[in-house]
């Protein structure tokens, strides 16, 4: 198997050397990385190469890193029966860079790439439909962007006086608590922050 | 002269018995011809991807009962894959059998409720009544062996949670003996009835190119002649030692696809029968305390097993950093967990792939040019559960 993934990698790396900006195998996988605009001709190559045959696209997931200059990340995962094989390609881009619809390759992608736009309000060109697809009909924001928090902005319920249901700002009788778990043997994150703070206004 | 007609708009749904949960399908008909469906969904979306985001693993595990909640345990069962190989523990060989045989049992609980609801979008009733009764059998394990029957949160990283008694093992072995007899009644009210191979005979069909392009796997891609089971191709687990065969389908209606769900329960049986007879005696979760809770009598005793415990039900463990896809044979079809680690210790992010979204994605070429009465036959053979497709 590792040797199949080191072959194809290999492959890749000489069709497409100018596309790869970074390859490797980790955890028995391969993962590729591409500039966004590559993305067409690269998923072409992987779909139609004779050792290849990335017949089937398996999922789309986004990724969100806020501190990131190129906060979003896409990675598209494929399978191949022919050969038994998966592969990851991975890309990185700032946010409202519009990617590259996969729907005219794989028409499976059209609900994927819903998903992602509705999850992360990341637009793809040339997409036939993309509207939301699994949040609320007038829904506002992007819930899984790390920014959108875990409660969200509204909550609704059914109103007796207006006889339908209503949209609220979210009330909690109790704010939503975040334990800080993480190994207090060695001082907990936000006591480590504070003393880092001391330390840098000493320096000062 | 050409009498002029306008296609009508129909509202299948949210509220329909034969939608299976909340699916609302907006269907454009030209007299009862489809000409279109769009389904809507995310009525039953709880935002699980995000949630889980904010737990720790050991939190994040019970969320996938919920995904899939007629077949929890293969849910669960791909997320411990995935922080298992992330984390490179090894799982004792016992566990490996428990899961299997609790996954089949998943399998056989998922079957049962779909051929059984197919058969009753079409009309059959009695189906159903004769199923669900072996459904609730079924459940009882989950019950006895986890303390519920429904959202088990049996699998841990590591291994399982408990170990099941032997009075168990021999009750699932009687049930696997009485069993098959109990296919061979409800094949015998479904297989060669009139009125099912009417509904359901070159209803859907999907060719095996159609079935590739649009992501199809499980049941939905073998109906069409692929012969793809990650059981087989990708083996997990004990999978490589197991005799099973791999039932696969002709013409890719959806009477192949029922075929095939029939043959896989009786696969199944033969599987967890095999396992039974191996099932090996030792540990069920990996001794390694840093990701396993020790046992009772040692926090008792030993200052450091009352450590780990504390700080695993606290901090929880943390996971190195790296990313990791693993995928699983759900009875729906191939359930992936595409997981994230930053090396703390909650996911970064966890996406979850369902089978059942991209089989809802077909509808609309599935079911254009069917006539109205076929779209609950194609939805019942597609095997939509909205807990696993909304997420």
């Amino acid at each position: 198997m590792i040797l199949q993934l080191q072959k194809i990698e290999k492959l890749i790396n000489s069709e497409l050397s100018s596309k790869i900006k970074n390859s490797s195998i980790k955890n028995e996988e391969l993962i590729i990385e591409i500039a966004e605009g590559d993305l067409i001709d690269t998923i072409q190559f992987l779909k139609s190469n004779e050792s290849c045959k990335f017949k089937q696209l398996i999922d789309i997931a986004g990724v969100d890193y806020p501190e990131n200059e190129k906060r979003f990340e896409l990675v598209y995962l494929f399978l191949s029966h022919v050969h038994n094989l998966r592969i990851k390609v991975l890309t990185k881009f700032q946010i409202n860079q519009p990617i590259n619809s996969l729907t005219k390759i794989f028409p499976s992608a059209n609900w994927m790439e819903r998903e992602v736009f509705d999850m992360y309000g990341i637009k793809f060109k040339n997409h036939p439909d993309l509207r939301r697809i699994l949040t609320d009909y007038g829904f506002k924001g992007h819930p899984l962007r790390k920014d959108f928090p875990l409660t969200g902005f509204n909550e609704v319920r059914y109103s007796e006086k207006e006889k339908k249901v209503i949209y609220e700002p979210v009330k909690l009788e109790q704010n939503y608590r975040n334990f800080d778990f993480e190994s207090p043997w060695e001082g907990t994150n936000y006591i480590r922050e504070i003393k880092n703070l001391e330390k840098d206004g000493k320096k000062n | 002269m050409v009498k002029k007609t306008k296609s009508l708009s129909l509202n299948f749904g949210p509220q329909h018995p034969a939608a299976h949960g909340v699916l609302r399908l907006i269907l454009e008909l030209d007299g009862e011809l489809v000409e279109k469906a769009d389904p809507h969904i995310g009525l039953l979306h709880r935002g699980t991807e995000k949630l889980i985001e904010q737990k720790t693993y050991t939190q994040a595990l019970p969320y996938f009962d919920r995904l899939d909640y007629v077949a929890p345990m293969n849910q669960e069962h791909a997320f411990a894959l995935a922080a298992e190989k992330l984390l490179n523990v090894e799982v004792p060989i016992r566990a490996k059998y428990i899961r299997v045989i609790f996954c089949e049992i998943g399998r056989i609980l998922s079957h049962i409720l779909n051929v059984t609801t197919q058969a009753l979008d079409v009309g059959a009733l009695t189906p159903s009544l004769w199923g669900f009764e072996e459904r609730e059998t079924l459940m009882t394990f989950y019950e006895r062996a986890s303390g519920s029957r429904l959202h088990a949160n049996y699998f841990r990283t590591g291994g399982v949670h408990k170990d099941i008694p032997m009075k168990l093992v021999e009750d699932i072995e009687k049930f696997c003996k009485s069993f098959p007899k109990i296919i061979d009644d409800l094949e015998g009210l479904l297989t060669d009835n009139r009125i099912f191979k009417q509904r359901n005979v070159e209803i859907g069909i999907v060719s095996k190119q159609e079935a590739l392009d649009h992501s199809f796997s499980g049941v939905m891609l073998r109906g069409s002649g692929v012969p793809w089971d990650l059981r087989r191709s990708q083996p997990y687990e004990i999978y490589k030692d197991l005799d099973f065969k791999i039932p696969v389908g002709k013409n890719g209606d959806c009477y192949d696809r029922y075929l095939c769900r029939i043959k896989e329960m009786r696969e199944s049986v033969k599987i967890i029968l095999q396992c039974i007879e191996r099932l090996p005696k030792g540990p069920v979760i990996s001794i390694d305390n840093k990701i396993s809770p020790p046992n009772r009598d040692d926090i008792k005793q030993s200052m450091e097993a009352l450590i780990h415990h504390f700080k695993l039900f606290t901090e929880g463990y943390r996971v190195p950093k790296g990313d990791v896809y693993t995928a699983v044979e759900a009875p729906k079809g191939e359930f992936g967990v595409y997981l994230i680690s930053d090396g703390s210790n909650k996911p970064y992010r966890c996406k979850i792939r369902a089978p059942g979204f991209s089989h809802l994605q077909a509808m609309d070429y599935l079911i254009r040019g069917h006539m109205l009465a076929d779209v609950p036959a194609v939805l019942g053979s597609l095997d939509i559960v909205f807990g696993e497709v909304d997420r």
